[in-house]
């Protein structure tokens, strides 16, 4: 990621703008990938399980977990960036690292509990859903930084944009990293597993 | 038979699935879709295009069994995956046009309660500017799967 290091006078004329980007800088962090300065992501959330109970980020982040936010309606980069993600779950596992992944929902409306149930369970067993109210989807993302947006005009099949960026989160202590959706499958293991053992 | 036709044949019965069109310029291979969850409302479809001639064509619609079929792609900005209605894939003369995951892809809208199976055929229609309606079938293949593991792949 490019370095972006605004002063509050180019922040407000980006705002102005309209330009949506990260405060970023290029230092890496102690696992070799590039990491956010300075920006607190994450925290308290309250969403719907695949249970239809409601959860919190307590309740399913309970160790290291990778936490995408996209949609089911998405038939393209949403089931490529979690499989990746489950794919990164495997390898780990297979090394004896056990990890979580979270898909959450942007897409309130048409992610019904099964469907969003239904969309993980087909990319790893254990993968977790979690949707919910337009407000508590609203107030994840918000959490997060991530961004969506549902492109209006069409009742059924509309399409969502989203930020597709994938967040390590450890139960203590929070934000590890993040990953963009070039990264491979190995990497992102590679990189967690670094953090495991650094955080552990 | 002169040869031509012959080699045309031949790569028809070389491609399978297919569709090499003897007296068209184009050529159609790696027609695939990728299975979905059981609740899916939507799959994405994916082709290579190869125009053999000399003259320019456009990829303008698919046509299939589902309540709508729509050309797209995705732009990225910032992180931010923004998926885009497209009008029509050129395809010009001498040039090979590939919808792969991550870029260009045909989307199958509507699947509810049938969702895509692997092994499933898909029939479908491309429509051409020039070479006009080109029958051809997806097939339904898994996604690639984890590292094999002690878990059961779904």
């Amino acid at each position: 990621m490019k370095a972006v290091i605004f002063g509050s006078a180019t922040l407000a004329a980006a705002a102005a703008i309209g330009v949506y980007t990260w405060q970023t800088t290029q230092t890496p962090d102690p696992c070799g990938n590039t990491s956010v300065a300075g920006a607190s992501i994450g925290g308290p959330f309250e969403l719907v399980s695949e249970t239809g109970e409601t959860v919190t980020d307590t309740d399913v982040i309970t160790k290291p977990t990778l936490v995408y936010f996209g949609y089911t309606f998405c038939p393209d980069v949403c089931p490529i960036d979690s499989m990746r993600n489950a794919i990164a779950a495997e390898i780990l596992a297979d090394e004896g690292v056990d990890i979580g992944t979270i898909f959450i929902s942007v897409d309130p409306q048409r992610d019904t509990v099964d469907v969003v149930r239904d969309y993980t369970d087909n990319f790893h067993p254990e993968m977790i859903g979690l949707t919910g109210s337009p407000e508590q989807i609203r107030a994840a993302s918000q959490a997060y930084k991530t961004y969506y947006r549902a492109v209006e005009g069409d009742p059924d099949y509309y399409l969502v944009d989203h930020s597709t960026q994938t967040y390590l989160m450890f139960p203590e202590t929070g934000f590890a990293t993040f990953f963009r959706r070039d990264t491979p499958s190995e990497q992102v293991a590679e990189i967690t597993a670094c953090f495991v053992d650094q955080l552990a | 038979m002169t040869f031509p036709k012959l080699a045309a044949l031949a790569m028809i019965i070389a491609c399978g699935a297919t569709a090499a069109l003897a007296d068209s310029a184009l050529t159609i291979t790696e027609t695939r879709a990728f299975e979905t969850a059981p609740g899916a409302m939507s799959g994405g479809g994916y082709l290579t295009i190869t125009n053999t001639g000399t003259e320019d064509d456009k990829l303008v619609a698919v046509t299939a069994d589902f309540p709508r079929v729509q050309l797209h792609t995705t732009e990225f900005e910032n992180d931010v995956a923004r998926m885009v209605h497209l009008d029509a894939i050129p395809v010009p003369a001498g040039d090979t046009v590939t919808l792969a995951p991550g870029g260009m892809h045909v989307m199958f809208m509507g699947l509810q309660g049938k969702p895509l199976t692997a092994g499933d055929e898909i029939s479908a229609t491309l429509v051409f500017e020039q070479a006009g309606e080109v029958p051809v079938t997806f097939d339904v293949v898994a996604r690639d799967m984890p590292a094999p593991t002690g878990h059961e792949n779904h």
